[in-house]
């Protein structure tokens, strides 16, 4: 079978946000980048179904040259090769996003068949606008579900549990579809050394889509109040005991 | 609201392994309202100590450095927090082999035990995972290990709490440090101020904005080490501790692999040179992880992958072991690789204890707290003194640049002569252009470019062919050339002019001036105007501070000369010891003079037919200095001599120099005039005349009497150090500085080898010696004597060995070579009369 995950490079935050002069984007000068851990759950179930049945996974992101590191992390875990679509740096919308993916799909299916599966981290870990996933499926007009936990193969159909309020909704889908995947979907694994090494031999096709006239405008980021507080420690050992039920009492948790 | 007081003794800034040490140790020695200081919460406040790997390896060719990291290891043993684990370090070349049977010395003569050199076979059965197979041997200290640095700065700065010396702010940033008339006087805070006359930057990579606070500069820059944590590694499921196998450091990559736990911590030194300033380290709360882990950048750690691939394949091969974490690790960098201690040469009361790694923290905020207290530390702490840096030392281009070259040798292989090669021709004596025609190897020393020798006078082997000694060994042949000996003959033979603008030359003049100079000098320096005077400078333990040269040029006028190394700190010693009323002052001539050295039985007819002026025996004798006219340039000739002829140096300021040189060289032709290197100053000539060196023989941690340079009379006159030399005078040295010879320089393979300096001495038979106050005999200066025909040691030896004829023995490069004492005391093996200097 052949899959497909999409990711998107973000900053790495960890402490307080600040954002850049212009309120239109993160300051990102101490910040290293990541993927989503919804993402990061994508790349692990596509590198699972492939060591189970066998096959081709892709990595595929639209992002500025540097966003070759987050291609590399992926196939650093088992991912076979990336298609990079080469960004200027600045943030296209989800629109444009989309089309330029599903052209690149299209692509790639032309030259290798069709993916079984694609996988889309239920939202992104900055901008969050739970559009790209489902752009690209009604597109490609396949059949989509979003906020997984759970992912299962079942003959030419994929089973997909989706985490609702009190319980999950199961649905079948038959393949090729596209899914929207939550953090708790699996434990990914951590990238060995020689899964590293490979990484940096594994192909990496680079192209430069332009980039559509937006339709679509950021006006503004703001900071919510109270971000980045910073954790506190009541004590160590047994000793700390009272100091932790003081303060699940306080916040109401206990 | 604020809890800070509003006065304190001393305020430590940094509560990292340095500052929690310097505090515990400054309120053990007696002071009382210390107030220890961070912007980060505790017990770990985002600095270089949290997230350091923790290891300690004892031995580093450094005695300085061993020393400090031996004290260290002894405070976190007695802590309950070092665990034992050994360290290897192996070796992957022949070269590298060398290279440890040169720690192997290292160990011996700094008293390091125990320590082996092991076969692969060996370094596999200490570490099971290792692939032996690519190695050539090891290095095995047992003596290495593991502490748990954030608890050893808890527990002191708890002692120091308990004892109610100490108090601690955490989570209050420094704002500024208020200095008036040259003295630091308040600490300001995000929550407050403190007034206090005292404080201390112990605050690791971020210690030059503080110092900037300051209106002064600490110089070093941050820099990234890279670290991974791979696991979970199947061998140490279930490990019961945090190491348990011996820590092994892959000297040829430039790597260390070390158990952590359940995991393996892989690290790096063999990156490129990533370095930052300290304004880009994030504010606490901006920080993803710690301010000082810095995204991991892994296209600098491929090459890497690689080599920890080759020496630990089962772990790092192992498809099943991830990994976990890894970060860019912010540590400090200095321009000479060594740390930054002291007391700021621009602000009074303002400290630095920065740059030091976790390995020699408790022991430099030992030292650093005696410096503070004492006035001086029980380790000499020379060659980390903030006041040593001169004023091109301390810019960031400089201090990037050297730091940047100096990181790829963290594990390398460097020669003791090495030189750097960045940021050189900073300071060009006048006479430079002269030098490269001359085709002057050169060497630097406080940023001057100096000749070391001049490869026109390859002629001479020729003329000097079966007196000279060829290096035919690799090692000793490297940043050395036979030419240094043929000049030293011809020097002997006839005469050699020297550059010598190296020289650090300041003036004490005032009606102070002899009060100010008899203070800080051993000897008598209310001499006739006209005389020079050369004086040890003492610590207040009695100890060398200093050797130098005083010139009196008048009633209130005395110049003083020392080197370039150690000018700038002295330059500082006599800065501070002027008297507090004004009535003396110091002003640095350095820039504005050149040097010359013009010596040999020749000397006198070439400066003879150069002036007009005295220079006869009788006209200008030995020990005097005045000012002569050589052709139109006014020169300042002072006869006295470091190569043990006749002659002079003649000082002469920098417009000037070239024509000095011009017309000496001219004049030097008949009598067939050399130019000589350094080569022949600072080792040979030297050597034979057994004069001793500042940081090779004289340092603190010897005295007067134990190096042979104590006059019949001590001068009435007080000075710093008397009372402690008085008391030198009245015991039976420990130990005696003697010069010995090389009796057979052959090794096992034919080769002959020749003694380079720090090696241990040892009895024929092959045991360390060791005074009664523990130090080891090691050799501190080695050179070739070519007019004596012999390898000269020179090395401190117990009472019962310094015996003239005494037959001992020198390792090195892991054979050991017979030597002899030939002199005991300062008589020299060449000229003993000193007939030549003051004929």
């Amino acid at each position: 079978m052949r899959v497909l995950v999409c990711v998107k490079r973000v900053p790495f935050t960890g402490g307080k946000m600040v954002l850049a002069a212009d309120s239109m984007s993160l300051e990102t000068k101490h910040l290293g980048f990541t993927i989503s851990p919804h993402e990061e759950c994508g790349v692990e179930e596509a590198v699972r179904l492939i060591e189970a049945n066998g096959g081709e996974s892709v990595v595929l992101t639209l992002g500025p040259p540097e966003a070759v590191e987050q291609l590399r992390d992926a196939m650093a875990l088992g991912i076979d090769r990336a298609i990079h679509l080469q960004t200027e740096g600045a943030e296209w919308d989800p629109e444009a996003t989309a089309a330029a993916i599903v052209d690149a799909i299209r692509a790639d299916e032309a030259a290798s068949g069709p993916f079984d599966l694609i996988f889309f981290g239920n939202e992104s870990a900055d901008s969050g606008g739970f559009q790209v996933g489902l752009r690209v499926a009604g597109a490609l007009g396949r059949p989509a579900v979003t906020g997984l936990k759970g992912v299962r193969l079942d003959g030419a159909s994929v089973r997909c549990e989706q985490e609702v309020d009190g319980g999950r909704d199961v649905y079948v889908l038959l393949m090729p579809a596209v899914l929207g995947v939550k953090e708790g979907l699996n434990l990914p694994r951590y990238p060995s050394v020689p899964g590293r090494m490979r990484a940096g031999r594994k192909p990496v096709a680079v192209s430069t889509p332009s980039r559509p006239a937006a339709r679509l405008e950021l006006v503004l980021l703001v900071v919510p109040p109270g971000q980045g507080r910073r954790a506190e420690v009541l004590g160590n050992g047994a000793a700390a005991a009272p100091a932790v039920v003081e303060m699940m009492r306080k916040i109401g948790v206990a | 609201m604020s809890n800070l007081p509003a006065h304190a003794r001393a305020v430590v800034i940094g509560c990292g392994i340095v500052g929690n040490s310097v505090a515990y140790h400054l309120c053990r020695l007696g002071w009382r309202e210390v107030v220890l200081i961070d912007k980060g919460p505790l017990p770990n406040p985002g600095g270089s100590t949290g997230h350091a790997s923790n290891f300690i390896y004892l031995v580093d060719h450094s005695k300085e450095m061993t020393a400090l990291t031996v004290e260290s290891v002894n405070q976190y043993k007695e802590m309950g927090v070092f665990t034992q684990s050994g360290g290897i370090e192996v070796a992957r070349t022949k070269e590298r082999m060398q290279e440890l049977s040169r720690r192997m010395s290292s160990a011996a003569s700094w008293g390091i035990e125990p320590v082996s050199l092991i076969s692969p076979a060996e370094v596999k059965d200490l570490v099971p995972f290792i692939n032996e197979t690519i190695l050539l041997g090891g290095f095995y200290t047992p003596g290495v290990g593991v502490v748990d640095s954030l608890r050893a700065g808890t527990i002191m700065r708890e002692r120091a709490q308990a004892s109610g010396a100490l108090q601690v702010v955490a989570k209050t940033e420094v704002v500024a440090l208020d200095v008036e008339r040259g003295h630091v006087r308040c600490v300001r805070t995000t929550t407050g101020e403190i007034e206090t006359d005292t404080v201390v930057i112990t605050c690791g990579v971020w210690s030059p904005r503080l110092a900037r606070m300051a209106g002064t500069r600490i110089p070093l820059t941050p820099a990234v080490h890279q670290m991974i944590d791979v696991g979970p590694v199947p061998r140490f499921s279930g490990a019961k501790g945090d190491i348990e196998v011996p820590i092994v450091r892959d000297m040829d990559t430039n790597m260390y692999e070390r158990q952590a736990g359940g995991d393996l911590e892989i690290g790096s030194y063999a990156h490129r040179p990533i370095l930052y300033d300290p304004e880009d380290i994030p504010p606490i709360e901006r920080a993803a992880l710690s301010p000082t882990e810095f995204p991991f950048t892994q296209p600098d750690f491929e090459l890497q992958m690689q080599h920890a691939l080759e020496l630990v394949p089962e772990i790092v091969g192992d498809e099943r072991v991830g990994v976990k974490y890894a970060i860019n690790g912010i540590l400090s960098l200095t321009p000479d690789g060594m740390p930054v201690l002291g007391e700021s040469p621009d602000v009074g009361g303002l400290w630095s204890a920065a740059a030091v790694w976790v390995k020699e923290g408790p022991g430099t905020g030992k030292a650093l707290a005696e410096w503070m207290v004492h006035g001086s530390s029980e380790i000499d702490l020379h060659s980390s003194d903030i006041a040593r840096f001169h004023e091109h030392q301390r810019t960031r281009a400089h201090v990037r640049a050297r730091a940047a070259e100096g990181f790829n040798k963290t594990y390398g292989i460097v020669h003791p002569s090495e030189q750097w090669a960045s940021n050189r021709n900073v300071r060009l004596a006048p006479f430079h252009e002269r030098e490269r025609e001359l085709g002057a190897a050169f060497f630097e020393a406080a940023g001057w470019e100096r000749p070391m020798w001049y490869e026109s006078n390859a002629s001479l082997l020729e003329e000097f062919g079966d007196r000279l000694t060829h290096r035919t060994a690799e090692w000793e042949s490297r940043w050395w050339s036979p030419i240094i000996n043929a000049e030293h003959l011809a020097m002997r033979e006839r005469a050699g002019l020297f550059d010598l603008s190296a020289f650090t030359i300041f003036d004490i003049k005032g009606p102070g001036a002899l009060p100010a100079v008899q203070r800080v000098t051993l000897r008598q320096m209310d001499v006739p105007t006209g005389r020079n005077v050369y004086t040890p400078v003492l610590s207040h333990n009695g100890g060398f501070k200093s050797d130098l040269t005083i010139m009196r040029l008048g009633d209130d006028h005395f110049r003083v000369v020392t080197g370039g190394a150690s000018g700038m700190s002295d330059k500082k010693w006599f800065s501070d010891h002027l008297p507090a009323d004004g009535s003396a002052q110091l002003f640095d001539l350095t820039s504005g003079m050149a040097t010359l050295g013009l010596w040999g039985p020749r000397a006198r007819d070439i400066l003879m037919s150069a002036t007009d002026d005295d220079v006869s025996s009788e006209g200008f004798k030995f020990g005097t200095c005045r000012t002569i006219d050589v052709g139109t340039v006014r020169v300042l000739a002072s006869r006295i001599s470091y190569v043990g002829d006749l002659g002079w140096e003649l000082y002469v300021s920098i417009d000037q120099g070239l024509r000095l040189w011009d017309m000496l060289w001219e004049a030097g032709k008949p009598f067939g005039l050399a130019a000589c290197g350094i080569g022949v100053y600072g080792t040979t000539g030297r050597l034979e005349k057994s004069y001793r060196a500042h940081g090779n023989e004289l340092e603190t941690e010897y005295n007067v009497v134990e190096a042979g340079m104590q006059a019949p009379r001590v001068k009435s006159e007080d000075f710093v150090g008397k009372e402690a030399h008085l008391r030198h005078r009245e015991e039976a040295p420990a130990t005696i500085l003697c010069t010995l010879t090389v009796d057979d320089h052959t090794s096992k393979s034919g080769e002959k080898r020749y003694m380079l300096g720090r090696e241990p001495v040892l009895t024929r038979d092959g045991h360390a010696i060791t005074d009664r106050r523990g130090r080891r005999s090691y050799v501190t200066s080695a050179g070739a004597g070519p007019s004596v025909g012999k390898h000269i040691l020179m090395s401190y030896l117990p009472p019962e060995h310094a015996v003239l004829g005494n037959g001992l023995a020198v390792q090195y490069m892991g054979e050991r070579y017979p030597i002899t004492a030939a002199v005991v005391g300062a008589t020299p093996l060449f000229d003993p009369e000193n007939i030549r200097i003051r004929s």
